[in-house]
């Protein structure tokens, strides 16, 4: 073999939050069955630029490394995605790779996903079980109904479905396709049942549920398959109810 | 409802575009088909529509009022929408895109029409009958921005039906929501069939 193989990879780097984005190339000796993520490592091992310049090394978040935990989601070759799971062999050279753009940039391909954090805790995504006392067993749950409620808990929070929707941006606060298929796993579940209102409240709020205009576009891209448009069809539907039961009153509008 | 105002609107938005706007836009689009049928009757017809008892509150409450409404806040929702069909090549993400831009495009011809046909008969400039349509319709240009406006309105329409379903939750389902694609896919052509055949007939008298 006379020369080593390369992989190149064209990455959008930034300084900090609020200086100005710039490209930067980087040529990385090819390994089998490598992943973007073994590429970024080896520009950190070795943080020379493809002109040969010493630079500084490319930051990057990652955690699982088995596309279950959403912190490594960038945009690869134009597609958000995981970089743990995007295999080098899989894709057109050179690799360009660049921060999601709906979120503020901390450094490099480094990301704030605070605003999904607010969202979940806008949509109460969580069960209220803690007291002073034993509350004892929770009422039971259907399996079949178990079973779809499984899809939703996937969800891994990763960004990739607000990357993709057109009513995610600067000029609206829809908060995203996420938060709203969580409420819908907790309301499914008997116990968070008993809170179901609260959630729904927090969907009705403004960038809640009424910010999606049905592009679509969350079920294709989510890694983990997750049923959002049925998600968001059976919010919406839960959430008028519940603005007629709170208009026009109900003693079931808990 | 008040604490909610944000969704309020969004709902009354879907809404309004079906009831009234969308089953006054398949009447509209009905009666002026008796074009087809002769000069006299749609003379008849149209002279019906806009002899209706209390006319002018019809008008107000059915049409204008609620197309305002939509309008201004379609308007807001076009503008606000971040399109990237180009990065994510879908077709509901397509369909979305359109629903946008054919809501503009509605919106221009709409205004230009009513300027051209029931302001001038509020002005007592002309009266609304055959002739006045054929007059319109007499250049080629004016034939083909009146075509692009009823299929830009229509395809509005048949599309917003298909996003009312998913608004109003009664389409959960991939499998119902293709359906109903179908279903609003035939809506369009057929009530794109039944707009363009009149506006030939005004133009070509055939």
């Amino acid at each position: 073999m006379a020369e080593q193989k390369t992989v190149t990879f064209i990455i959008t780097r930034q300084d900090g939050p609020d200086s100005a984005p710039y490209e930067e190339t980087f040529e990385v000796p090819y390994r089998r069955n490598m992943n973007v993520i073994s590429g970024l490592m080896e520009i950190r091992k070795n943080p020379v630029n493809a002109k040969g310049e010493k630079t500084t090394p490319v930051q990057w978040d990652m955690n699982c490394l088995e596309e279950v935990c959403g912190a490594c989601s960038m945009v690869i070759n134009g597609v958000p995605r995981q970089s743990c799971a995007a295999l080098v062999d899989d894709l057109e050279q050179p690799v360009r790779l660049a921060p999601m753009a709906t979120f503020p940039v901390v450094r490099d391909l480094i990301i704030d996903r605070e605003r999904m954090f607010d969202a979940l805790k806008q949509v109460k995504a969580w069960i209220p079980i803690d007291g002073t006392h034993d509350l004892g067993p929770g009422p039971r749950m259907p399996e079949k109904k178990r079973q779809w409620a499984y899809e939703l808990s996937k969800c891994m929070t990763c960004g990739v479905c607000l990357e993709a929707c057109p009513n995610v941006n600067d000029k609206s606060d829809f908060i995203g396709p996420a938060a709203i298929s969580q409420a819908r796993l907790f309301n499914a579940h008997p116990t968070g049942d008993m809170n179901k209102s609260e959630r729904l409240d927090g969907l009705m709020e403004e960038g809640g549920i009424s910010g999606c205009g049905n592009s679509q576009n969350c079920v294709q891209v989510c890694p983990k398959g997750i049923p959002l448009t049925t998600s968001i069809a059976a919010m919406n539907r839960a959430t008028n109810i519940q603005a007629f039961k709170n208009f026009f009153g109900s003693d079931n509008a808990h | 409802m008040a604490e909610h105002r944000d969704l309020f609107y969004r709902r009354l938005h879907s809404l309004l575009g079906v009831v009234p706007i969308g089953i006054y836009l398949v009447t509209h689009l009905i009666v002026n088909h008796f074009a087809v049928y002769g000069e006299e009757e749609f003379n008849r017809a149209a002279g019906f529509m806009g002899n209706l008892p209390f006319l002018l509150l019809l008008e107000i409450f059915v049409i204008y009022l609620p197309i305002l409404f939509h309008a201004v806040l379609g308007v807001y929702i076009a503008f606000t929408a971040n399109y990237n069909v180009k990065k994510f090549n879908y077709f509901r993400n397509w369909m979305y895109a359109l629903q946008r831009i054919t809501g503009i495009v509605t919106l221009i011809f709409i205004v230009w029409h009513v300027w051209e046909t029931r302001v001038q008969k509020a002005l007592g400039n002309a009266e609304v009958n055959y002739s006045m349509m054929e007059s319109i319709l007499s250049t080629p240009f004016m034939f083909w921005f009146y075509v692009v406006g009823v299929i830009a309105t229509i395809f509005h329409f048949a599309n917003g039906l298909w996003g009312f379903l998913v608004t109003w939750g009664i389409t959960q389902t991939p499998k119902s929501q293709k359906i109903a694609t179908y279903g609003a896919v035939i809506v369009f052509l057929v009530l794109s069939y039944v707009g363009v055949r009149t506006l030939i007939v005004f133009a070509y008298g055939v």
